[in-house]
């Protein structure tokens, strides 16, 4: 893992709204190394889903505020609707968070393949082999293409459009939330087939989002944690897991309760208070008001730096 | 207190009623009182049917409910209303759970006029305020605030609030904290637990195996409507039995635990009866080597 795949720097991207800007996703910095599976975790308007959208579609109350995202050494331009559709698909996809409701379903599943490969000017039957066998892979019989989608259940929709997303060999997939939705037996199955695309190299990098970091543990290269729009860790999976430094994937790793952990025996705690609100974001530290260590140096931002190789954080305490 | 004894759910389906889908099949296990159960299955497993049916809402096909010898499902009218003071329950989506238009403590005002129409202001501010504690939830925080206004923690405590009101015996908990985030749903976990010591009874319906692990004393596991394995919960997770239930423990991710490649099991087919296998534990079908 040397190359880098996809570099964003410095990106905002704000939700517009009648009181005003959401900073959703506030001066973002990372890369994501050719190869790597990288777990994105944070709670629910930490913002990881904004990241995710913005690098393939941003949508109408989205705003791109500045920053760059490059992606093999080419500039993706997000903020151009029109100009990002000759990447999307090709060059940067989306496992959306809801498949098992993103197939058209008036049409066959056959029909919607030939539709999207054509919108991309690939032609159908030049992909057939390789569709059927990657229909095999996943454990769908090629019937599927003469079926509707109502006529699958949860399950082989998942698979389906994880089939579809990844066709044309995208470098960057965008998996948002994927397994949330599903049986913990098919979860594991999902996720397994993620690696399996990265292995296979059907896609170059991929970043996986969700709420879960026990499931990215089982999956991911690198984890990286987002907290109230801004990036608060991102590390190889054992060392943000086993020896976290910022206070907020501290105290959220400490309060996930595992099979064998029992009240009876050791009692966890959350974390007390809220997030802040993106519409007027606290200067300095987001996290400060719910942080056990903060000081006076949190009313100053902390910078997100390298504090080992590979290690990134953003917290005065841990630098 | 509650009893199940061969409850069974079966459900018409098709345009004239021509067909039969049995939810739920012949299941039976108890709550005592102080005691919190854990009913856990996949989709489809008949979970939230059996919580459906102790909490009156749908109707019970076969089997019988009791609580405290009485059959539940013979109770009405004002027995009905009586149950209701004694059984609760709370539900997945908080943000369901509440109309919008009006405050979030509206909730409370109508257990009043329902239940307590003769108390006194000052007297129900009190047992409100005793209430909010129990679940530990600051007045001057929640009271008086819209339910767009608070968390998801909050409204689903706000709810449990609601429900201790009642001097409630039985809490029916559908999934309570699937859909809030991990640096909050530990404290309403925590927070089931402690009502223990009151001596309430909770029936905790989840799909999360390392959720049910945390806080229940007793464990059943239901797979296509039918148990498979109950029993006190340290002998379930300790010494899983019935293939499923390895098989389900095996996929949850765990921190700290790499999934590890699972030799495939023949699973049993369903509808064999519940065996003893030791102590406090049962398994479908009986242990097989």
């Amino acid at each position: 893992m040397s190359t880098v795949s996809l570099r964003v720097e410095n990106l905002k991207v704000w939700y517009r709204t009648l009181r005003g800007d959401v900073q959703a996703l506030d001066d973002v910095t990372f890369t994501v190394a050719d190869g790597e599976i990288m777990g994105l975790a944070g709670e629910s308007g930490s913002g990881k889903s904004t990241l995710g959208k913005s690098l393939i579609r941003l949508d109408g109350r989205m705003r791109h505020v500045g920053g760059t995202v490059e992606l093999d050494g080419k500039e993706l331009p997000i903020w151009d609707s029109g100009k990002m559709n000759g990447f999307r698909f090709k060059e940067v996809s989306i496992i959306p968070q809801y498949a098992m409701s993103a197939m058209n379903p008036t049409r066959k599943i056959g029909r919607l393949v030939e539709d999207l490969l054509e919108s991309r000017g690939v032609g159908f039957a030049g992909v057939r082999a390789e569709l059927d066998r990657r229909l095999a892979l996943v454990e769908l019989s090629r019937d599927v293409l003469d079926r509707y989608p109502i006529e699958l259940s949860g399950g082989m929709k998942q698979r389906m459009v994880m089939v579809l997303s990844t066709l044309l060999n995208p470098s960057l997939l965008i998996a948002d939330e994927v397994t949330s939705a599903l049986d913990v037996s098919t979860q594991k199955a999902v996720a397994e087939t993620l690696v399996g695309f990265r292995d296979r190299g059907f896609v170059k990098s991929m970043i996986v989002i969700t709420h879960d970091v026990s499931l990215v543990y089982q999956i991911a290269d690198t984890i990286m944690v987002m907290y109230a729009g801004k990036l608060a860790e991102k590390a190889p999976t054992d060392v943000l897991v086993g020896a976290p430094r910022h206070p907020y994937t501290q105290a959220l790793i400490s309060s996930l309760p595992e099979v064998g952990v029992r009240y009876a025996e050791k009692r966890l705690t959350g974390i007390p208070g809220t997030p802040p609100s993106l519409l007027h974001p606290p200067a300095g530290c987001r996290f400060r008001d719910r942080c056990p260590l903060a000081f006076d140096k949190c009313l100053e931002e902390p910078p997100f730096v390298e504090i080992e190789p590979d290690h990134f954080v953003a917290c005065w305490k841990a630098s | 207190m509650l009893a199940l004894d061969g409850v069974t759910k079966v459900y018409r389906t098709g345009v004239f009623g021509g067909g039969d889908l049995t939810a739920v099949r012949d299941v039976s296990f108890e709550v005592q009182p102080g005691e919190v159960v854990s009913l856990i299955g996949e989709s489809g497993s008949g979970k939230t049917t059996i919580g459906r049916m102790i909490l009156r809402l749908t109707s019970v096909s076969g089997g019988t409910i009791t609580l405290d010898g009485v059959d539940v499902s013979t109770v009405k009218g004002g027995g009905l209303r009586g149950y209701y003071r004694k059984v609760q329950g709370v539900f997945q989506d908080p943000f369901s759970s509440y109309n919008p238009i009006f405050k979030a403590d509206r909730v409370f005002a109508m257990i009043r006029e329902a239940y307590f129409p003769g108390v006194g202001g000052a007297e129900w501010r009190h047992k409100v305020g005793a209430s909010l504690e129990a679940v530990r939830l600051d007045p001057d925080q929640v009271l008086g605030k819209y339910p767009h206004q608070l968390s998801g923690g909050q409204l689903q405590r706000l709810l449990i609030a609601r429900a201790l009101l009642l001097d409630i015996r039985l809490l029916v908990a559908d999934e309570i904290i699937s859909m809030l985030d991990a640096s909050t749903r530990i404290d309403v976990l925590n927070l089931l637990a402690d009502l223990k010591a009151r001596g309430l009874g909770i029936l905790f319906i989840t799909h999360d195996l390392s959720l049910g692990n945390y806080v229940s004393e007793k464990t059943v596991i239901l797979r296509r409507g039918a148990v498979v394995e109950m029993g006190a919960t340290e002998r379930v997770f300790g010494n899983p039995l019935h293939p499923y239930t390895r098989k389900l423990l095996a996929s949850v991710p765990q921190l700290h635990k790499r999934w590890e490649p699972l030799a495939a099991e023949p699973e049993p087919a369903d509808g064999q009866p519940l065996v003893r296998a030791e102590d406090d534990h049962f398994v479908a079908g009986g242990v097989r080597r």
